[in-house]
């Protein structure tokens, strides 16, 4: 049976976002967990310049054998263009792994120590300074207070210094849901950007509480998009 | 004579087409020994060969849904696995396709890899790997070309490597002298099916 693309989506996403055996968080019967952010399904991507990106590029541009971490899942296009820089990529399925471990929209409480220690496990598991580059797309705006200061902690250790971050933060703070989108690199500074769905934040910030985040790095350059997406490059 | 029922015919046995064995004694089935089990030929599968036809798998040599692997399988052809497969595989020549019930824990090393299935494990693919629709790959790769379905899952770190050029064929040698071989005498000859070690 044919079924339309948001439910396919939403049956497909309760069987990949199921953890291992016994797993905290585990999603009980009948509960559906999110649908993984690269689900097939819905394409409708538009094409966006992104500034942030191409600082990003210009940064790692004429190095090779790089490490980068994509935060965002692997798609084709972002493993085709980094790899084809010469850089080694790793990819993380952030959001279903955040969605494995609390359940969608924070069922379970972001705050309890066990449980961000365990996601951080699932997560961030890497040796210290080992990314020359992390893609942190838009995920760092799901996350609440607690396990936001436990995440950005943990990138700041895993990326070597100088070492550089690219995330995008919601600049309207009027906002109930904000969209959530997979993004797929085109160009060094251009995105094919296709909503996913939308998706309540924990918290939104202004351009001082982006700085006292990420308050230990050496520096975070903003670039505000016409479309509310705060484009913000952190060097660690 | 309207109502008048035919009488269906008795279903026929399954009977599956076997080659009768050549020795006195039927093959074993597959059991946990310590002796190596050579299989020369012969696909370790519990469903009829032609009911995967959702991938083209052409000739390979196949493991079934209700098969557990536990140990090395070394292939000299292409494999498909639908069943379980705890170990390592190497299939260095040939094409390892993981079928939609497949779940591997393995270190895995093939020429061309598919996976349709569950794999955790790292996979060295000497030209290519896809990860389909639906997909799970938790583990690093190593290949020359990588192609990712919308939908796959994967986890782990992926390393691009050049694939290395074939050496020139050499000129045949003009006498029929056989080569001095440096490889050691006991070397056990090579079995032209999957060899399954435990």
């Amino acid at each position: 049976m044919l079924l339309p693309g948001p439910l396919r989506n939403i049956i497909r996403g309760s069987r990949a976002g199921q953890p291992a055996n016994g797993q905290p968080g585990s999603a009980g019967p009948g509960q559906q967990l999110f649908p993984s952010r690269n689900a097939a399904g819905q394409e409708s991507g538009t094409s966006r310049p992104s500034r942030g990106l191409e600082e990003f590029f210009n940064y790692i541009r004429g190095q090779s054998g790089l490490t980068i971490l994509d935060l965002g899942g692997a798609t084709q296009q972002n493993v085709t263009f980094i790899t084809n820089l010469g850089h080694r990529l790793y990819s993380e399925d952030f959001l279903q792994l955040l969605n494995e471990a609390f359940g969608v929209d924070g069922i379970v409480d972001q705050s309890n120590p066990g449980r961000i220690d365990y996601f951080l496990r699932q997560a961030l598991d890497y040796p210290e300074h080992h990314f020359d580059g992390v893609l942190v797309w838009d995920v760092l705006e799901y996350l609440a207070p607690a396990l936001l200061v436990a995440v950005v902690e943990r990138l700041h250790k895993i990326v070597r210094p100088k070492g550089c971050l690219l995330a995008f933060f919601h600049s309207d703070d009027k906002l109930e849901a904000v969209p959530f989108y997979t993004f797929r690199i085109q160009e060094v500074n251009s995105l094919q950007v296709a909503q996913q769905g939308l998706r309540k934040p924990a918290q939104l910030f202004n351009n001082r509480g982006l700085e006292k985040l990420f308050g230990q790095c050496e520096s975070v350059k903003f670039f505000l998009s016409r479309d509310r997406l705060r484009e913000v490059i952190i060097k660690a | 004579m309207w109502n008048k029922r035919r009488e269906e015919e008795p279903p026929k046995p399954y009977t599956p087409q076997t080659v009768a064995p050549s020795g006195p004694a039927a093959p074993a089935p597959v059991a946990p020994s310590s002796v190596e089990v050579k299989k020369e030929a012969t696909p370790v599968s519990s469903t009829p060969v032609g009911k995967f036809d959702s991938e083209n798998r052409g000739n390979a040599a196949s493991i079934g849904k209700a098969v557990k692997v536990v140990g090395q399988i070394f292939s000299k052809e292409d494999l498909y696995v639908d069943g379980t497969v705890e170990g390592t595989v190497e299939a260095l020549e040939h094409r390892l396709i993981v079928g939609p019930h497949g779940t591997m824990q393995a270190a895995i090393k093939a020429r061309e890899v598919t996976a349709l299935g569950n794999i955790q494990g790292n996979v060295d693919a000497a030209e290519r790997i896809e990860i389909r629709k639906d997909a799970k790959l938790v583990g690093d790769i190593r290949t020359a070309r990588i192609i990712i379905e919308d939908g796959a899952y994967f986890k782990g770190s992926i390393d691009i490597i050049k694939p290395e050029p074939k050496p020139a064929p050499k000129p045949q040698a003009p006498a029929a002298a056989p080569a001095q071989s440096s490889a050691p005498a006991n070397t056990a000859p090579v079995a032209a099916g999957p060899e399954v070690k435990r």
